[in-house]
């Protein structure tokens, strides 16, 4: 059966969206001076921690180039994939469910757990629930699901929002943390210290009895290997073994873009990952699982396999390769941009580099302000440097620049003034002799300039600019002209 | 060899010096440089502002102006004006449907170099004191540009040259590799973030103790200039080329 | 019609242009160069960095060294297809406890189970990783994964230098756990603190000749 489908795959639902301008939210976050102390803290010590181990391998570059095909060439047979992944999941024994967007994944969950008569979830940290919005709407349905991953959990008690994909409270310090403890935490010791050992122990004691009695876990998947239906979560605490291996039931909700074609692909993903997430060569905890296994394990297993934009990312050609990202963080923890406004910023479930791209990818430009997220960027290039995958991040930025443009250039009647600014520039700078021509005009700028040869202080679109930043005089002459009168006329 | 400068528009129009410094330094070495004349801007500042179309008359300018068998190689004094003409231009005309456009522009890509390429990897510059007679006695610190630094892969070709000039003292630049934060119209777009970034680097070129800080762009230099300026910190911006061609009997004043 | 045929044509129609699938390069390493002391300092580095306890000894000294692992342990369990010869010096005080398809322990009991002896399927020298694949002398998943303490043998015949070598040696649909160190967190300032939910202390013998 073949379906005809014309125009835009429809775009993602949920946390997706970036509800005010990224230099409004930026300007806001930039004066929140113990976060941007906490995060240039631990985005340089992961930086550090990356290049050691990375340095280490001598195939670093081929480790890449692999697993950018990889990914590539799973995207490009993605119905083939999910069918054979769907095939071999199902022959072991696991149900495979399909979402084509947040609100239908949800429901397929709320439905799963109710099916158990259980009210509660343990839930180990996933990004796909948290595009989703799950956790929030298992709660107006009367199912409470509690957050096992240490960050995720000082998130939850703090009621506050994860402002890192790999590490959800970056922006908190162990003080910090230390106090959402003792305020929250109904068990603690009140004499608790900052020590993050002692933190984690509390962490331990608060979660032991969830993790013993929950008969419902739901997770995420790092990937899903087409050939056997295998699910892999990689962690590092043990809450993801415990949401894994002991409930009864086990629901999966994972983005369609996980799957990888064959089982040799971890050789390679199982390098990139760690490694470029927390700077470890290996993290401490793998699972993998082929439907169910008897004796060993929850044998209720099921799968979401959720969509939420991910087609329209595919419809991209000039974006497409934004799925291939592994969520490992590498982007976001060397982007100078990211260390400087945190994860609030971008107002999506997926901050920083990747984000500025996946968001507006995932909903559409024109959805909400997703059409200010590529600009949140410098284009230094460090994320492309850094991504295990090689997604070109820099150029997918400058695409949806492009697109923003387009998307704009029927709604204004009246011309912005980067309108004018761009429009006046093609036309100077299209042509030689028309640069020329303008260049005449460069000792008036020396006259606006001074005494002291500075411009302090320009109106409209360029007094950003000013702000910080003084222009220097022009000079009274082009290069252009000097070439004309020293080197041609001789 | 004949060289044709891609002078860059803002060196073009704001620091002619520097020009004429590539000039001079590969005229030294006894090369016939030449300046095609309808050229003007890589196109870079309308792309990254996402102007595709108010793009393409720039990109094909350069195009036309780069396109010919009157020289062998191309040059700029810019990382980030040579790696637009390397990867972007061609970028543009896939995104634009152009295929024979990125066909020519691939092909001029191919002949340009950004200056310390040009002088290490084609004309074997190994030591500047000894091979241009460099000679600048005052101590600098040097900011590697981000274009120049990842999507040439320059490594320390810019850092060695200016370590070989002939007086110089070259300080070591604390987090050299982090972007200044200018970005083209980021940095009006964004100019809080961009100003906190410009924040951190003038305090790092200020901890060095150089009189200078050194870099291969002019725009990132203009950048980080008018920071230096606006706080009224000592240090000079300064490009390579203009150090590079400084000598003994004309030495470039700060 | 289905999510599931909604999906699937919305692929398909994303995929119009047809973009051709590369073929993958795998110019990564995939055979090793160490011999087999340069690989077992390799591992024992690896382990030490992870803070797991390592101790390098002879099939022979299996009990002893597993004895003095558990010393003070007040109770251990391990599956149905261990050596029990490897618990023979153990001492009385210490509760034993198996587990055994049709006599499995439960969670609660396990909680309260001081420690757990395993073997291990595959190591990896290089990123210091153990793969339990819960093969009888493994067990189940729960059994290494609720008590506190793990004390794991690994014989040297069984570990490899680079994951791509150790892919062979699985059979990946089994259910598989990769363990390297001790359970941890870099949740609080990106600094690693070892000792969370998983076994806080990991013991690894590492046994030449087998």
């Amino acid at each position: 059966m073949t379906q005809v489908f014309l125009g835009m795959p429809a775009g993602g639902l949920g946390n997706l969206v970036e509800t005010e301008p990224f230099p409004a939210a930026a300007h806001r976050e930039l004066g929140n001076t113990q976060m941007r102390k906490n995060l240039r803290h631990a985005t340089h010590t992961i930086r550090d921690k990356r290049l050691r181990v990375v340095g280490e391998l001598p195939d670093w570059e081929q480790l890449r180039d692999a697993g950018s095909a990889i990914k590539n060439s799973a995207m490009f047979n993605l119905e083939e994939r999910l069918l054979e992944f769907e095939k071999n999941f199902t022959a072991r024994g696991g149900v495979v469910h399909w979402a084509r967007d947040a609100d239908e994944a949800n429901t397929i969950v709320r439905d799963l757990i109710r099916e158990t008569g259980s009210t509660e979830v343990v839930k180990v940290k996933s990004m796909a629930t948290q595009e989703i919005g799950l956790n929030e709407y298992l709660e107006t349905q009367g199912i409470e699901a509690f957050e096992t991953d240490l960050a995720e959990l000082i998130v939850q008690l703090g009621h506050d929002k994860p402002s890192h994909i790999l590490v959800p409270a970056i922006h908190k310090n162990r003080t910090e943390v230390r106090d959402i403890f003792l305020k929250e935490m109904p068990d603690v010791d009140p004499a608790l210290t900052d020590e993050p050992a002692k933190l984690a122990e509390a962490a331990r004691k608060h979660l032991r009895a969830k993790f013993l009695s929950a008969k419902v876990a739901i997770s995420g998947a790092n990937f899903a290997l087409a050939d056997t239906g295998t699910l892999g979560v990689v962690e590092s605490e043990g809450n993801g073994r415990m949401c894994l291996t002991l409930p009864e039931t086990l629901i999966t909700v994972m983005g369609i873009e996980k799957v990888l074609p064959h089982t040799d692909d971890i050789e390679v993903m199982m390098q990139l990952l760690p490694r470029s997430s927390t700077g470890e060569r290996m993290n401490p905890y793998t699972s993998m699982w082929t439907g169910v296994t008897e004796d060993d394990g929850p044998q209720n297993v099921h799968i979401v396999l959720l969509d939420n934009g991910r087609s329209r990312v595919l419809s991209d050609s000039f974006g497409r390769s934004a799925l291939n990202c592994i969520r490992c963080s590498a982007c976001m923890n060397v982007c100078p941009v990211y260390e400087r406004t945190g994860g609030h910023a971008y107002g999506s479930t997926y901050p920083g580099p990747i984000g500025a791209i996946l968001s507006p990818l995932m909903t559409g430009i024109e959805v909400e302000k997703n059409n200010s997220l590529p600009y949140a960027s410098s284009l230094c290039g460090a994320c492309f440097d850094a991504c295990p995958v090689k997604i070109n991040i820099p150029e997918i930025l400058v695409h949806l620049r492009g697109e923003d443009v387009d998307s704009q250039r029927d709604k204004h009647k009246i011309p912005t003034q980067m309108d004018l600014l761009m429009k006046g520039g093609s036309w100077v700078l299209g042509k030689g002799k028309n640069m020329k021509l303008v260049e005449k005009a460069l000792p008036l700028g020396r006259l606006a300039a001074g005494k002291n040869k500075k411009i302090k202080k320009l109106p409209g679109i360029a007094a950003g600019w000013t702000q910080s930043r003084d222009i220097p005089a022009p000079p009274a002459q082009s290069f252009r002209d000097w070439w004309s009168a020293e080197k041609e006329s001789k | 060899m004949r060289i044709a400068l891609f002078a860059t528009c803002i060196v073009d129009a704001m620091y002619p010096q520097t020009a004429k410094s590539t000039v001079k330094i590969l005229e030294r070495l006894g090369h016939e440089v030449i300046f095609p004349a309808g050229q003007a801007c890589c196109g870079q500042m309308h792309m990254n502002s996402g102007y595709m179309p108010e793009a393409l008359p720039v990109v094909e300018n350069h195009v036309r102006a780069f396109d010919t068998d009157d020289y062998d190689v191309a040059v700029a004094p810019s990382g980030s004006c040579v790696a637009s003409v390397k990867h972007q231009h061609a970028f543009l005309a896939d995104r634009l449907g152009k295929p024979e456009l990125k066909e020519r522009a691939t092909a001029v890509g191919k002949r340009t170099y950004e200056l310390s390429q040009l002088l290490v990897d084609v004309l074997g510059i190994t030591n500047a004191a000894e091979q241009l007679g460099s000679y600048f006695p005052e101590t600098i610190t040097y900011h590697p540009s981000c274009h120049g630094m990842r999507l040439l892969k320059l490594g320390d070709r810019q850092l060695d040259l200016l370590k070989t000039v002939g007086g110089i003292t070259v300080n070591e630049l604390p987090e050299a590799d982090q972007c200044c934060g200018f970005g083209g119209t980021f940095s009006i777009k964004n100019p809080d973030v961009s100003s906190a970034m410009l924040d951190d680097k003038v305090n790092n070129i200020c901890s060095t103790g150089a009189s200078a800080c050194a870099g291969g762009d002019a725009s990132c230099l203009m950048h980080i200039g008018g920071g230096l300026s606006r706080t009224g910190a000592k240090p000079k911006t300064l490009h390579l080329a203009d150090i590079l061609a400084s000598t003994m009997e004309e030495t470039v004043a700060l | 019609m289905s999510a599931k045929d909604e999906i699937l044509g919305r692929i398909r129609t994303a995929l119009a242009d047809a973009p051709q699938a590369p073929e993958v390069p795998r110019g990564y390493r995939t055979s090793s160069e160490l011999d087999e002391e340069a690989l077992i300092e390799l591992l024992v580095d690896r382990l030490v960095d992870y803070k797991a306890g390592v101790d390098v000894i002879e099939e022979s000294q299996i009990p002893q060294l597993v004895a003095d692992k558990l010393a003070g342990a007040s109770s251990v369990v391990t599956p149905q297809g261990l050596n029990p010869q490897w618990l023979s010096a153990l001492p009385g005080t210490i509760a034993r406890h198996v587990d055994a398809p049709g006599d499995r322990r439960s969670v609660a009991e396990l909680d309260a189970i001081s420690a757990v002896v395993t073997s291990s399927a595959v190591s990896i020298a290089e990123s210091g990783t153990i793969i339990l694949d819960g093969e009888p002398d493994q067990g189940r998943r729960a059994i290494s994964l609720v008590p506190d303490h793990h004390v794991c043998i690994v014989p040297v015949s069984t570990v490899v230098q680079l994951l791509p070598e150790a892919m062979p040696r699985l059979t990946i649909t089994r259910p598989l756990t990769w363990i390297s160190g001790p359970s941890a967190t870099s949740d609080i300032e990106l600094e690693r603190v070892e000792g969370v939910h998983g076994p806080r202390t990991l013991d690894v013998l590492l046994v030449r000749g087998m």
